[in-house]
């Protein structure tokens, strides 16, 4: 889908504003949000794909209003209520309650399963890579160019690669293919590419840095064989 | 100046208010515990940082032989070091030399080497650098983050659009030449293995 979460090379959107003395987690609800991710994949509402296109579903002006926890809170709630996991109207009635009550606890439960389950996700990560017999069409070194086409739902094609034209620099083997995982129809593995663009190709004569090239990782169905000069 | 991004469209209690009622749910469903939002929360506070990707940079630094390990397999190199994990399943170091330098990003989302950095601070995460990062690298570096690039060096922009997961080696400072590991991964910043900030000076 195009959306405002597809962000390279948006203007007006003013100065990176760092903090030294950030802490890992700003708030408590950070650290719970943050955890939903784990335990929520762990209870099969959504993969890593799907979890990314919760948030890209969001309001666009919410999106950009809000901080990255509460872009996942967000996707947790829509996967959620749609698992039939949680009640809308509960939630909201909940929310009330901790709203007047910022201090009453949380429900008591123990679940060491859980536990040793997150200890060994963090450990051993979750790898995306998948096994397939598909012949990659593609070679380090070669020619393409993007395909300029605008999917509905989950795709990694950012905007501003799409129609672009570069050089393969890398070929990665076949991974989970969020254009299908993302949208609920498996993970139908495709070659990885990375490509790189100049920054002339991107964004213009005289208005791409000079001296500069950005590298993009792509899945293959995004890609066609670059147009020989002058075709 | 409030900047484009800055009204938040929620309070703090509110926001707290919802989640809190969201985990509270989740909890009796059986899907969480306090427990695991506990221990998750303390192995990225304490335990998986940015000093892993430093041991691991300082290293590369001393040993010529890790060094080429880690830029032809990351994933596999940081595995000598007992590092690695979630969101780091597939790693790519790429290294600064007196000609090129990297940062990294992720225009989509917020992808970022978890294992070797921890979680990315929140401006890697808000809209303004993963939109200027990509369009004008060298201004954003040099203004932004007081971290100009000569204009004889190339500038990559590492964009992790899919799921490998790059990082950026830096180059050691001069006058380091005495020290050893861990006193060099003292010099490592997390900015450093992102791209947009310098290493400690020797003696800093």
């Amino acid at each position: 889908m195009n959306g405002v979460f597809d962000l390279g090379g948006t203007d007006g959107l003013g100065p990176v504003r760092t903090d030294p003395d950030e802490p890992v987690f700003r708030a408590e609800w950070e650290k719970a949000a943050f955890a939903m991710f784990a335990t929520c994949f762990r209870a099969g509402f959504f993969n890593v794909d799907q979890f990314r296109h919760g948030i890209e579903k969001m309001d666009p002006a919410e999106y950009l209003l809000s901080n990255y926890y509460e872009h996942w809170t967000h996707t947790v709630e829509h996967y959620a209520e749609r698992a039939g996991a949680i009640d809308p109207s509960e939630l909201e009635k909940r929310t009330r309650y901790y709203l007047e009550n910022p201090d009453a606890p949380l429900p008591e439960r123990s679940d060491p399963e859980l536990l040793a389950f997150v200890d060994g996700a963090i450990k051993a990560g979750a790898p995306a890579t998948r096994e397939s017999d598909k012949i990659a069409r593609f070679a380090v070194g070669d020619t393409v160019t993007v395909a300029t086409d605008s999917p509905e739902g989950h795709t990694r094609r950012a905007r501003y690669i799409r129609g672009r034209t570069g050089v393969i620099t890398g070929a990665h083997g076949t991974f989970i293919y969020p254009d299908t995982a993302g949208n609920g129809l498996g993970d139908c593995p495709e070659h990885v590419y990375t490509v790189k663009f100049t920054a002339t190709e991107l964004w213009g004569d005289g208005t791409g840095d000079p001296n500069a090239v950005v590298y993009f990782d792509v899945w293959e169905p995004y890609l066609t064989p670059a147009s020989p000069e002058g075709a | 100046m409030a900047e484009p991004t800055d009204t938040p469209l929620r309070s703090q209690e509110e926001i707290a208010a919802r989640v809190k009622a969201l985990e509270a749910l989740l909890i009796e469903k059986g899907v969480m515990t306090t427990e695991a939002v506990d221990r998750m929360a303390e192995v990225y506070e304490n335990e998986v940082g940015p000093q892993l990707g430093a041991q691991v940079v300082a290293r590369a630094w001393t040993d010529p032989e890790f060094r080429a390990r880690l830029l032809e397999n990351a994933t596999a190199a940081c595995a000598e070091m007992g590092i690695g994990g979630l969101q780091g399943e597939d790693m790519i170091v790429v290294e600064n030399t007196d000609t090129v330098h990297n940062a990294i990003v992720c225009t989509l989302c917020s992808c970022y080497p978890w294992p070797v950095l921890g979680l990315p601070p929140n401006w890697y995460k808000a809209p303004a650098y993963r939109a200027r990062i990509v369009r004008e690298p060298r201004k954003v570096l040099a203004e932004d983050f007081g971290f100009p690039i000569p204009d004889d060096v190339e500038i990559r922009i590492w964009d992790s659009s899919a799921e490998l997961r790059y990082w950026v080696l830096p180059q050691r400072p001069a006058g380091t030449e005495d020290l050893g590991a861990f006193e060099l991964a003292a010099l490592v910043t997390r900015d450093s293995m992102i791209g947009v900030g310098p290493v400690k000076a020797a003696g800093a």
